[in-house]
């Protein structure tokens, strides 16, 4: 008898929060200061998504990525041209990763004709092909064979892209979940999966719901790498899904990476947190604010200074204002548009036109 | 008597059931701090054997309560949006629903599925549908969808009652503002009972769970009119009370059909076959349907109302059908 146990697997496990690593992975500045930007640009989005929220400027049901930033942005700075990916209900943070601009999805979340969806969609559904995004969804753990979808149509046509596909720690527990990675596993599907592990499904911790420690070692049962990795070091998440993406590319097939992350905001807006303690939420923003964490790398790497990266914070909210004008000033969409984008080719009943 | 609120009044028959049977238990996603309110207090009441809380696994809920209520037990299950059961619908529509029948009668399966539709809450195409026609085509399966708080308690504690796989459907909008008086006794209603709620002699308007809100309103507008219109509640659509809609169509010679649900093979158009079929020689005009006009609910709040139909939706197709 033969008995398997994680130990016996290769579950890599990256650098923790007490200690960022320094290494640069061959990044420029010029790259790292983009990451930066970018980690900027989803906080500070965030931010002002939550108090416009709160203002009833804007409506619907609305997940923050606050705290998780370093997960996306690292990930996302792995990809190249062509590559896509596929997001959950938490899905600003993935958008503005692979590039999306802020005032068509701010314009989105507030309903309007100029939103990237024009406002059929809103926070749970962005999603924009062009950028190689795929779409947030509205259930959990439904991208997880839609990105293994997209690494086959990679791997039938030969088109050297890969998949990222983003889904949280409860994601884990649906049964696309198997069915997805297993499958994508038997052929080297050039995916690689990344379970966003921020503590809690909703109101559920990850203890309550998950028998084991971490989720990385279910890539055991696949045959494929796990890797756990602190989300709140950028580096190490660059780190970690370029390795994923290197071998995914090479026809090596996919790597399961869970990334330790934490939400620092309420599951959604108006979430009254009953299940977890105001302390745990500031000891996790004092010692795994990926913002914090990467601020700290860039000026030991002598890349940036406190001033530089101040600047770049001023230019961002402008940006993120610019998005709020921009979408506060866009119109409604026309009654019109009801009856459209149901079917391609066809009107609302099927009809071919 | 107190005035409730129905997911107050959810709670409330959940409590009485659970008080009174021990075989009877609750399972679902969140079930503890119940984002609704309809479980509150239950696992602190109950402990965890009674208000078991899962993972994130639809599968394994739809399938548990299966396998416990062949036990011996009778569970209620909890899918906190209808969409969520559509990853579950193996052990739905292919397992609880044909058991009985495919063991010669052999299993006895007393499960409620709990589950909630609607939109007008800007959730999107895929946090709002109401997908009662589906389920009501698979033989096996009783469908239940209440429009008051009263009935919400009485129908729960019957569907917790009944010894088959109950779905039990509950409005996302009507949870906080729909309330009316709930007694705080041990009442049933009545499965394949339907609710005459507004008496009438001109025309007949069958409404769906909230819609019925908006046929009542569209009749007040009527009746300024001077059209009096009678306003139907099926209250459980399989068993369907045929009889009390007949007896109205046949007195009113016309009908009208609101759902929230998609018009395109909706319960209206059940509805419209068993009228057409019982009571053809009575109708003076086309039975009409007001219901989602095929399209997946749109984010924007002024397209999400666009595709709710309105009371005056409602009033216009009666006028239309007075001429
Ligand atoms: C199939 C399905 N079941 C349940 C839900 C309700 N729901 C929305 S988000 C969520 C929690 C998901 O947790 P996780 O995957 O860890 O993602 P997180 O919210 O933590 O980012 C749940 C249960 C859903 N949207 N879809
Ligand atoms: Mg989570």
């Amino acid at each position: 008898m033969v008995t398997v146990s994680p130990s016996q697997h290769s579950v890599a496990s990256g650098s923790g929060a007490a200690s960022p690593s320094l290494d640069r992975h061959g990044l420029s500045d010029s790259q790292l200061i983009d990451m930066y930007r970018t980690m900027l640009r989803i906080r500070r989005f965030e931010e002002r998504v939550k108090e416009l929220f709160l203002e009833a400027r804007l409506y619907g049901s609305v997940h923050l990525y606050i705290g998780e930033e370093g997960v996306a942005t690292g990930a996302c700075s792995a990809l190249r041209e062509g590559d896509v990916i596929s997001s959950t209900h938490r899905g600003h943070g993935h958008c503005i990763a692979m590039g999306l601009d802020l005032a068509p999805m701010m314009a989105e979340l507030m309903g309007k004709a100029t939103g990237y969806n024009h406002g059929k969609g809103g926070s749970m559904h962005i999603a924009s092909l062009d950028h190689g995004m795929l779409g947030a969804n509205g259930i959990v753990g439904a991208g997880i064979p839609i990105s293994t979808g997209a690494a086959l149509g990679f791997w039938v046509t030969g088109r050297p892209n890969v998949a990222l596909c983003f889904f949280g720690d409860g994601a884990a527990n649906e049964g696309a979940f198997h069915e997805g990675i297993n499958f994508a596993a038997g052929l080297k599907l050039p995916v690689v999966f990344i379970c966003e592990n921020n503590g809690y499904a909703q109101f559920q911790s990850v203890q309550q719901d998950t028998p084991i420690p971490d989720i990385a070692t279910r890539s055991i049962s696949y045959g494929i790498p796990g890797v756990i990795v602190e989300g709140s070091d950028i580096l190490a998440m660059f780190g970690a899904v370029r390795t994923a993406v290197d071998r995914a590319r090479a026809g090596e097939g996919p790597t399961l990476i869970e990334a330790k992350t934490y939400r620092f905001e309420g599951h959604f807006l108006g979430d009254p947190e009953p299940y977890r303690t105001r302390e745990e939420v500031a000891h996790a923003r004092a010692t795994r604010d990926p913002l914090k964490v990467f601020s700290a790398q860039l000026q030991q790497l002598g890349v940036a200074t406190t001033d530089d990266l101040a600047r770049i914070d001023r230019q961002v909210r402008d940006e993120v204002e610019r998005s709020v004008e921009f979408g506060e000033a866009s119109p409604e969409p026309s009654e019109d548009i009801l009856l459209t984008d149901i079917y391609t080719g066809a009107d609302s009943h099927g009809r071919t036109l | 008597m107190a005035v409730l609120s129905v997911s107050q009044a959810l709670n409330m028959a959940l409590r009485e059931e659970m008080g009174r049977d021990d075989r009877v238990f609750m399972i679902g996603e969140d079930i503890k701090d119940s984002t609704y309110g309809v479980t509150r207090g239950l696992w602190d009441e109950f402990g965890p054997k009674r208000v078991i809380g899962t993972p994130i696994s639809e599968i394994a809920i739809a399938g548990a309560v299966l396998g416990a209520a062949s036990v011996g037990l009778r569970p209620v299950a909890e899918f906190m949006y209808m969409t969520f059961m559509m990853c579950a619908m193996d052990q739905v529509v292919n397992q609880a629903a044909k058991s009985k029948y495919m063991f010669g009668g052999k299993a006895v399966l007393p499960i409620v599925y709990r589950t909630m539709a609607g939109a007008g809450r800007a959730n999107a195409a895929q946090h709002t549908q109401s997908l009662e026609a589906w389920f009501a085509h698979v033989p096996g399966l009783k469908i239940v969808m209440p429009s008051t708080a009263y009935d919400a308690k009485g129908l729960l504690k019957t569907s917790i009652r009944d010894d088959n796989p109950v779905i039990f459907i509950e409005n996302k909008v009507q949870y906080a503002t729909t309330k009316d008086e709930v007694p705080d006794t041990d009442y049933t209603v009545p499965f394949g009972v339907a609710s005459v709620r507004r008496t009438g002699k001109d025309v007949t308007i069958i409404g769906l769970q909230r819609m019925v809100e908006i046929a009542l309103e569209a009749a007040d507008h009527l009746a300024e009119e001077g059209i009096e219109a009678e306003v139907i509640d099926p209250r459980t659509i399989v068993p369907l009370d045929l009889d009390t809609i007949i007896k109205s169509v046949k007195k009113t010679h016309r009908v009208v059909i609101v759902h929230e649900a998609h018009e395109r093979v909706g319960f209206g158009a059940e509805l419209v076959a068993q009228i057409v079929q019982h009571a053809f020689d009575y109708l003076d005009a086309p039975p009409a349907r007001v219901a989602n006009p095929n399209v997946p609910t749109p984010f924007n709040r002024i397209l999400e109302n666009l595709s709710i139909p309105s009371a005056a939706q409602v009033a216009q197709a009666v006028r239309g059908l007075m001429r």
